[in-house]
């Protein structure tokens, strides 16, 4: 039973990403503080999720859950069908700040997870990834030489570089100046135009969300549960000042429970 | 410009010693001798040919001392710090065994040793062991778990872990405390001479004075203490600067 169960799962039609009846609950000092509260969500191959909610709703529990470096108190994490048991390299999280390794260099840090690839496979790879996130010229530098913006570039390219079907995103433009964090939006949107990878993004900016999601996930506050999933039935390049743009921005804005006028 | 600002330091020297000499030739007596006598003392030994042989034997008693304290505490505060239950076992001794001098060893290293060099070494071991191990043990606590969990995302072994994040993330703190307690290393020995051992220069000092109250040779020790004291150090900065361990000095 369970494995035709499984089988289906399996198939093709299936969620490449699904969260079944996801619980989690924290112990703190003896007392248990529910976080998630039965989370049920299906990520498509190829798509493009950001994931909103209240400051400290759980966000970053979902998603580490999600990347398998928490186990849920229930329920489960299937990625095609699979359980997930723990953190792998087929999946990659990508984290707000010092992800990079510091003591490699730029060369050294795409190439961190290729140590089973042949010397020149590893090094067509790695010129490949440098170029993606144009840091062509920075080979060689150590991330202490790069800005925020390049650091979170290079961080993109090391998780890239294994090949992974999923990228896990912890509000990875968090840390930058907002001219650059628009910037990086670009950037991340043309990779994942050219290389096709499913991206589950967690965010607190609803601009960003909008401006980068298929869909977008909106948790209420702890114990989360899933509010809405909201379809940003926008084209890329989208025009930020459109009405529908607007529209959806202020939907989200309202589904979190902010009015829109300060 | 440069050359003066390079040559300033040792112009602050030679001035402070021209006002000691000046100071000794206007009230003399046995309050201190002057940097004249001092340098004829260094010279004095150098003739003799203890210059050499006791600093050789001191570097001697720190370098076993030292290098058997980070071949063990390291490894072992490396481990206790990433096994907490280890540490919590271990903890309270090493809070206790940590605030006591290693002088008050001396007798015990006697005991166990007898006059001679393994009890100076052993001071020197016990003296560096707990710094180092309680530097290794923070240096674990301190890496930023985004590099173990990248670490951990990528399906290291557990070996290439302790090699490839492991191993470089602790680096920086602890290449600082073994610079830390090669110094503390060097105030040990020299207080270990003057008890356990009859060569090197804590026992110069001593025996300066007590073989005829010959203070310039006891400063001309002291001197001479300073000097490797700082070589030593120059040399450890030079050490932290290789190479590969370029990317710590521009962090930050």
């Amino acid at each position: 039973m369970l494995l035709t169960e499984a089988s289906v799962l399996g198939t093709k039609s299936a969620a490449k990403l699904r969260a079944e009846h996801l619980g989690m609950v924290y112990d703190r000092d003896g007392e248990s503080l529910p976080v998630l509260e039965d989370i049920n969500l299906d990520v498509d191959d190829g798509e493009f999720v950001c994931l909103v909610g209240p400051s400290g709703c759980g966000k970053s529990t979902l998603l580490n859950a999600m990347a398998g470096f928490l186990s849920p108190t229930s329920g489960s994490v299937r990625i095609d069908g699979e359980v997930v048991t723990g953190p792998d390299p087929r999946r990659i999280l990508v984290f707000q700040d010092r992800g990079v390794f510091p003591w490699l260099t730029v060369e050294g840090n795409i190439g961190f997870g290729l140590s089973k690839l042949s010397r020149a496979e590893r090094t067509q790879r790695i010129a490949h990834y440098v170029k993606t996130v144009r840091l062509e010229g920075f080979e060689n530098s150590y991330p202490s030489d790069l800005s925020g913006g390049m650091k979170q570039r290079l961080q993109v390219a090391r998780a890239l570089a294994v090949n992974p079907d999923i990228l896990f995103l912890d509000e990875p433009f968090g840390a930058l100046d907002s001219i650059t964090r628009v910037i990086m939006r670009g950037e991340l949107l043309r990779i994942w135009q050219t290389e096709r990878r499913t991206i589950f993004f967690v965010t607190h900016d609803i601009d960003e969300a909008v401006q980068l999601a298929d869909r977008v996930v909106v948790l209420s506050s702890r114990p989360a549960q899933i509010k809405d999933v909201l379809t940003i039935d926008m084209a890329h390049p989208r025009n930020i000042s459109s009405n529908r743009y607007l529209e959806l921005r202020d939907e989200l804005l309202k589904q979190i429970g902010l009015a829109y006028e300060i | 410009m440069k050359l003066f600002e390079r040559l300033r330091p040792l112009l602050l020297v030679a001035v402070l010693l021209v006002i000691w000499e000046i100071a000794i030739d206007l009230h003399p007596g046995n309050i201190l001798p002057g940097p004249i006598a001092v340098a004829g003392g260094i010279l004095d030994l150098l003739q003799h040919g203890l210059l050499l042989k006791y600093v050789v034997a001191s570097l001697f008693r720190v370098t076993w001392g030292f290098a058997l304290a980070v071949f063990i505490a390291i490894p072992l505060g490396l481990a206790l710090g990433w096994y907490r239950r280890g540490e919590m076992a271990f903890n309270p001794l090493v809070q206790i065994f940590r605030p006591i001098s290693p002088l008050a060893w001396i007798p015990i290293a006697i005991l166990w040793f007898g006059v001679g060099d393994l009890a100076a070494i052993f001071l020197i071991f016990v003296g560096c062991f707990f710094p180092l191990l309680l530097t290794a043990m923070n240096a674990v606590h301190n890496i930023p778990a985004d590099y173990i969990n990248a670490g951990r995302n990528f399906g290291l072994s557990q070996r290439a872990f302790v090699s490839r994040i492991l191993y470089p993330a602790v680096i920086p703190q602890l290449l600082v405390g073994l610079r830390v307690t090669l110094g503390v290393a060097w105030l040990v020995v020299v207080a270990a001479e003057m008890i356990s051992v009859n060569s090197g220069l804590g026992f110069l000092i001593v025996d300066a004075r007590n073989a005829g109250n010959r203070y310039d040779l006891v400063v001309a020790g002291m001197v001479i203490i300073g000097f490797i004291g700082l070589l030593l150090d120059l040399g450890m900065q030079s050490f932290e600067r290789t190479k590969s361990f370029r990317w710590i000095n521009s962090e930050g």
